[in-house]
């Protein structure tokens, strides 16, 4: 009989968060400049530099570790990772392993399974590498320092994950947590939130964890599941055939859907930690602590029902707008301006969502702003355009971001009101289209459809629908 | 000396120092890091029972910077520092993956 297995899953997620400034020094943290441009004696490891901590680091650490229900190790220190490798051009890396700043948290994830508790072990602040970019061309590789020292928080989940579908879960609820906190977008193709899954397997009911494997290169949701399954389906074959796991880290190639050992850096796991002589202690008082306890800002769970009570929208709605921070304040600035709730769910909901769907965005995508969604919501309430002109103008919108009042009169797509033009108009379709004046009369409603349609159509969209449908009406009642 | 360092123990100690010891030099470290430990063990002979360890010198804690950019373009001092340079990048042995 075959054995039945268990996938027992732990995470490493690394967080780059949304300070200004790097965590030692005041060099810039913004993405996409010039190789090098943000660097300086400090994050790129002078001999005689001096780091000096950002206190945001801290304020946000300690906001994650209060939304995750860890508690804070009021005295703290920072440690040195001693590895040489090219992206960390002190020789170290500025990190936390004796007093990580948060310890023994959790979060709830739900699944399709139901509520589970999913501990969190530690999490503790660092700084990250800098890129390392592989020039085929001269076979060598080239380093670029801009991320070198931009903070980054390490979150160490417990290996208490058996299923992808849990991992996600896992990852989603504490992507909305940082988001809310605004501690950092985490966006995993940018590569803000990365996540290391620690897998192994073992027979169902077994006591003892069977040997795990590290994964790393993950940076998306589906690459994650793919890797999962793929190291699942590895390591019980492994088992099947009487081999033995090995731990190591992998690298998923999410194109080949395989992982492949990744060649050790040059030996050992000999980190060599010992306490940071330059970086005096954190001491977290009570004080500190209750300030940012207070400033903590209205949750999922508080804001859904806030929203329920404060909002005419259904249930469902508020489940997806709410599913993302950018979402949930677009929504909110925009009903401040337009005060129609409903219908700013309803762009939300349906065009923006099918927009977001067709070009594989995210919310966190969004690049329209509240008030120019609020502008084409009364531009449609005062029917200036019709619905399906809106439309067009919110599709031109999602890419752009324009003004849709400058827009729609640039464009001349403003309804023609002007019942004297549309009349003229629907007599020549009528004149024209003799045979759906016949259906119509002899009792066929449909064809007066045809007719509205044909009248648009000569009005290139510009028409109230309404009106054009009452003039032909009394037209062909006549 | 109290403490032998093995062949083993020096040739891995050069590998996570990046260090490519001469016999002559891994001689003489294995004698010098020997004495290293004699010199722990001699220490290791005091009381320190109930003795927080100590990580750093001053009674100084909470030294901060506010999140505020000071720092410009400094990449030309940096790429100074490039063994060799490429696009504004340093320049280094392909690393393996
Ligand atoms: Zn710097």
């Amino acid at each position: 009989m075959a054995k039945e297995y268990e996938t027992v899953i732990g995470l490493e997620v690394h967080v780059e968060l949304a300070t200004k400034t790097k965590i030692f020094c005041g060099c810039s943290t913004e993405f996409g400049g010039a190789p090098n441009t943000h660097t300086c004696p400090v994050c790129t490891g002078m001999p005689g530099s001096l780091p000096v901590l950002n206190k945001q680091v801290v304020e946000y650490a300690i906001a994650v570790g209060l939304a995750t229900n860890c508690s804070i190790t009021q005295y703290c220190k920072f440690d040195r990772k001693n590895y040489f490798y090219p992206d960390n051009p002190q020789n170290y890396q500025i990190s936390q392993l004796y007093l990580p700043i948060c310890k023994n948290g959790s979060v709830e994830i739900e699944t399709a399974e139901g509520k589970k508790q999913v501990r969190i072990h530690e999490i503790h602040m660092e700084e990250d590498a800098g890129k390392l970019i592989h020039d085929e061309w001269e076979d060598c590789s080239l380093v670029d320092y801009n991320r070198s020292g931009v903070p980054l928080i390490e979150i160490v989940s417990e290996p208490d994950m058996r299923s992808a579908e849990e991992v996600i879960a896992y990852l989603e609820k504490l992507r909305l947590i940082i988001q809310y906190l605004g501690a950092s977008d985490c966006k995993l193709q940018e590569g803000s939130m990365r996540a290391d899954v620690n897998l192994s397997v073992r027979e169902k009911g077994a006591k003892e964890f069977g040997t795990r494997t590290e994964m790393k290169n993950l940076n998306s949701f589906k690459a994650i599941a793919r890797a999962i399954e793929g190291e699942r389906i590895r390591q019980i074959d492994l088992l099947e055939e009487g081999k033995q796991v090995i731990q190591e880290t992998r690298r998923w190639d999410d194109n080949k859907e395989y992982s492949y050992a990744m060649r050790s850096k040059e030996d050992a796991q000999d980190y060599r930690y010992f306490p940071d002589p330059d970086l005096v202690p954190i001491q977290i008082s009570d004080e500190w602590l209750a300030k940012i306890r207070d400033n903590q800002p209205e949750f999922r769970t508080e804001k859904m029902k806030r929203y329920k009570e404060e909002y005419e929208i259904p249930d469902y709605d508020i489940d997806i707008i709410t599913n993302s921070k950018h979402l949930a304040d677009l929504f909110e600035a925009t009903v401040a301006i337009c005060k129609q709730p409903k219908k700013v769910s309803n762009w939300l909901m349906v065009e923006t969502m099918r927009l977001l769907k067709e070009q594989d965005m995210e919310p966190e995508d969004i690049r329209f702003s509240p008030e120019n969604l609020a502008k084409l919501i009364l531009l449609t309430d005062s029917k200036a355009i019709n619905s399906t002109v809106a439309k067009e103008v919110f599709e031109v919108m999602f890419d752009k971001d324009m003004d849709p009042e400058a827009y729609v009169e640039e464009k001349g797509l403003k309804t023609v009101n002007d019942e004297g033009a549309l009349r003229k108009t629907v007599e020549e379709v009528v004149a024209a289209n003799p045979q759906s004046v016949e259906d119509y009369h002899n009792g066929k409603q449909k064809a007066i459809g045809f007719l509205v349609g044909q009248t648009m159509k000569a009005m290139q969209g510009k028409a109230d629908p309404a009106m054009v449908n009452k003039l032909l009406k009394e037209l062909l009642e006549d | 000396m109290a403490n032998v360092i093995s062949d083993e123990t020096i040739d891995y100690v050069g590998i996570l120092a990046k260090l490519d010891l001469s016999a002559e030099q891994k001689e003489q470290a294995k004698k010098d890091m020997g004495r290293m430990l004699d010199y722990i063990d001699k220490l290791n002979e005091l009381d320190t029972e109930g003795v927080e360890p100590m990580s750093h010198v001053f009674p100084v804690s909470n030294v901060f910077r506010e999140d505020v950019v000071t720092n410009g373009d400094d990449s030309a001092n940096t790429i100074q520092n490039a063994p060799e340079e490429k696009d504004g990048m340093f320049m280094v042995p392909r690393t393996v993956e």
